[in-house]
């Protein structure tokens, strides 16, 4: 098949896979909708691992319709847009088949969820694809109402329908100051194809207007990747969210977030009348920055587990952002990487961590201190994916920190403490966890009534039947994902490719040409993507650094700082101001929108 | 009309905002949302606004013989509005189970999630 039919099934296969479902659901028995959301699942893995194979570093378009760029809507193909849709192909039939374990809530017919789930992916297949910013705008909210109604999916606790509804409204504001950013942009060049954007901004001077539309448009992007101080809803919504819902969530969709920034960036702004490489340079990495501290030291602070890799999701975010930010193909190729493997990672914990809620109903790190000594499997895939997590080779998350490291530090020879710090931190608070569930390490821990957290005690489970031994689908999934994380460290070829994508997508000239005039234009010069001596000195570097944290942080648990002291303080703050009320979120929300608009508009 | 459209498209948004931020119900709060959209009609109806023009609907209009307002910016304005409604009704719904079920509307009571 050729990649102009390729390109239009990638998003036709799962919206027309959700249809089915819908009307068949009613229909068919349970097991009929499984095998119906598998097979279409498998199809759409099938179809963008063709897609994937055949445009060897190419960037491969598809004129919706027959119009051509100039007046359609066009889908754009390469290796890093096309792989990111790949990552949540891959990510859907392991969270359609496990689904087959959970209990539906009364009055859903069989089909509603896994009908849910296509048309989330469909959604995200679309944003990665698109080259279109009013259509990438519809794909983002097709996702963002898919992922709301999969947030509040288990009404029967009033906290589903919390975390869902803020998630909701923020995420739902922020599409709104977007839309208002791409229609200033369509005021000033009468264009919405992102090729041709960029062209016509070439031929007006940067002024406020177009900050404010970049500022604008970058909202949504930055609220959906969880940049702080856009990430409240993010901790919120995956406490709250069915298990396999999580691991969709933090596993791609965030990070189609800083996909969306960066290739929006690329194609339109970075050119003459755009915004300077070196506002955004400067701004996206403070940001970066910010969010990567922030997020790990909240991390560090959780016990409510799938808050923890909440928090864990947000400081890998402000990693990818920095390594964004350098505008390199170096660093756009770490990123790639460290976003697949950070994906099937996170996905495996997240998998792992709804073993623990079916079989003791909490998911809080102290409540059940001890009580998975016999799920030994469990025990041990935690640990090795916390140390995954933290960037031990051959994990691709190692190897992506290693290039983003190696980018980061020929700018800034600090950037890399940066990428190890936060990395061994968020490794190390899993790891912690992990040891005191499934070991029973170090003194059991005092309750702390008084503290502002969320527990985690006290949770519904899942599956259908709680039973004494989990299905044993459930341990081989999250292997299954963490062995796909070491091929994507240990597989030459894989990085070899995202390479190849990041020469093609840090290259907005090419972009162009191949979106409106179809050449195959021969990739730059390509950047390295292999392992080096000192990138597995500072994956093995931080993976200690996590293990000596953890291993400290259970024998001694409880906190020296007197209550006064300024950094006990600073904690104290930072976790008030996580307060679950979607008034100061959308008001932090302003905050951030005011402040990027000062900080482009000051170097511009 | 000239900048005056685009501040009042500001204006909306800023009053949406200052109403999301201090809503006590949910209902109000998605009805602040709404207002939050209704800006991005006002500005997208205005990109595309032309002086003495007319519909761009040429069934009983021969191409050429007026100007017409810009047709794209009403076709993403339309999208808009049906992106708008899925997500109400949406937003909505959640709302009516929750005070179905847990007897409050009220954002503020929800302290299930902090921290």
């Amino acid at each position: 098949m050729t990649e102009a039919a390729l390109l239009p099934l990638a998003v036709a296969v799962p919206l027309l896979g959700a249809a089915l479902l819908a009307v068949a659901g009613r229909i068919l028995p349970r097991t009929g909708c499984d095998i119906l959301a598998t097979g279409c699942a498998g199809a759409e893995v099938v179809c963008l691992v063709l897609l994937w194979t055949h445009n060897s570093g190419r960037l491969a378009t598809a004129d919706l319709g027959g119009w051509p760029a100039r007046l359609g809507i066009v889908l754009a193909a390469d290796p890093i847009g096309a792989g990111l849709a790949l990552l949540v192909a891959v990510l859907v039939p392991v969270v359609v088949y496990s689904w087959r374990f959970f209990e539906e809530p009364t009055g859903e017919h069989a089909g509603a969820f896994p009908a849910l789930i296509l048309l989330f992916e469909a959604g995200m297949a679309g944003f990665a694809l698109t080259g279109d910013l009013f259509n990438a705008f519809v794909f983002f909210e097709l996702m963002g109402a898919a992922a709301y109604a999969l947030t509040g999916y288990r009404i029967e606790d009033p906290r589903p329908l919390h975390g869902a509804i803020t998630f909701g409204i923020v995420t739902s504001f922020a599409a709104y100051c977007s839309l208002l950013g791409i229609g200033l942009l369509y005021a000033r060049t009468g264009e919405l194809n992102l090729a041709r954007l960029g062209q016509q901004l070439a031929s007006h001077h940067t002024d406020l207007l177009t900050a404010g539309a970049f500022v604008l448009i970058a909202t949504a992007l930055l609220v959906k990747a969880a940049a702080v101080p856009f990430h409240f809803w993010l901790p919120d919504a995956h406490a709250v969210a069915p298990t396999p819902v999580c691991m969709l969530m933090s596993g791609a969709m965030v990070e189609l977030g800083v996909y969306g920034i960066a290739r929006i960036y690329w194609t339109v702004f970075s050119g003459p009348g755009g915004i300077p490489h070196q506002a955004f340079h400067t701004t996206f990495t403070a940001l970066g920055l910010l969010t990567a501290l922030l997020g790990a030291l909240m991390c560090w602070q959780q016990r409510h587990l799938k808050r923890l890799l909440a928090f864990s999701t947000i400081s890998h975010v402000g990693l990818f952002l920095i390594a964004v930010a350098l505008l390199t193909p170096d660093g756009a190729t770490g990123t790639a990487v460290y976003v697949a493997a950070h994906g099937l990672v996170k996905a495996a914990l997240f998998a792992l961590t709804g073993v623990l809620l079916d079989r003791y109903g909490s998911v809080d790190e102290h409540g059940l201190h001890g009580k998975a000594r016999d799920l030994r499997t469990v025990g041990v895939l935690f640990v090795v994916g916390a140390l995954a997590l933290a960037g031990m080779p051959p994990f691709g998350t190692g190897l992506g920190k290693a290039l983003s490291e190696d980018a980061a530090g020929r700018w800034q020879p600090w950037l890399p403490a940066v990428f190890v710090g936060a990395s061994a931190v968020t490794g190390a608070a899993v790891l912690r966890a992990g040891l005191r569930i499934f070991w029973g390490a170090g003194p059991a821990l005092r309750s702390r009534p008084d503290e502002d957290e969320t527990t985690g005690e006290g949770e519904e489970p899942e599956i259908r039947s709680p039973q004494r031994t989990p299905p044993r689908a459930m341990t081989i999934v999250p292997a299954v994902l963490l062995g796909l994380a070491v091929l994507v460290g240990s597989l030459p070829a894989i990085a070899a490719a995202l390479a190849r994508g990041a020469a093609v997508f840090t290259d907005p000239a090419g972009y162009t040409a191949a979106v409106l005039t179809h050449p195959s234009t021969p990739p730059g010069p390509m950047p390295a993507g292999d392992w080096t001596a000192t990138g597995v000195l500072l994956g093995l570097l931080s993976t200690s650094i996590a293990a000596a944290l953890a291993t400290a942080a259970v024998r001694k648990p409880s906190p020296t700082l007197p209550a006064h002291h300024p950094a006990a303080r600073l904690v104290r703050a930072l976790r008030r101001s996580h307060s679950g009320h979607l008034g100061d979120y959308l008001a932090w929300l302003a905050l951030g929108v005011a402040a990027l608009c000062i900080a482009i508009a000051a170097q511009t | 009309m000239g900048t005056w459209v685009f501040l009042a498209a500001g204006w909306v948004l800023l009053i949406a905002l200052y109403g999301l931020v201090t809503s006590r119900n949910l209902i109000h709060a998605i009805g602040c949302l709404a207002v939050a959209q209704s800006s991005t009609y006002l500005l997208l109806l205005a990109v595309g606004y032309r002086r003495e023009a007319t519909a761009p609907v040429y069934s009983d209009l021969t191409p050429g013989t007026r100007p017409v307002v810009d047709p794209v910016v009403q076709a993403l304005a339309l999208t808009d509005v049906v992106v708008g409604a899925t997500v109400t009704a949406l937003l909505l719904a959640l709302t009516i189970q929750l005070r179905k079920r847990h007897h409050t509307v009220d954002p503020q009571a929800l302290i299930g999630l902090k921290g």
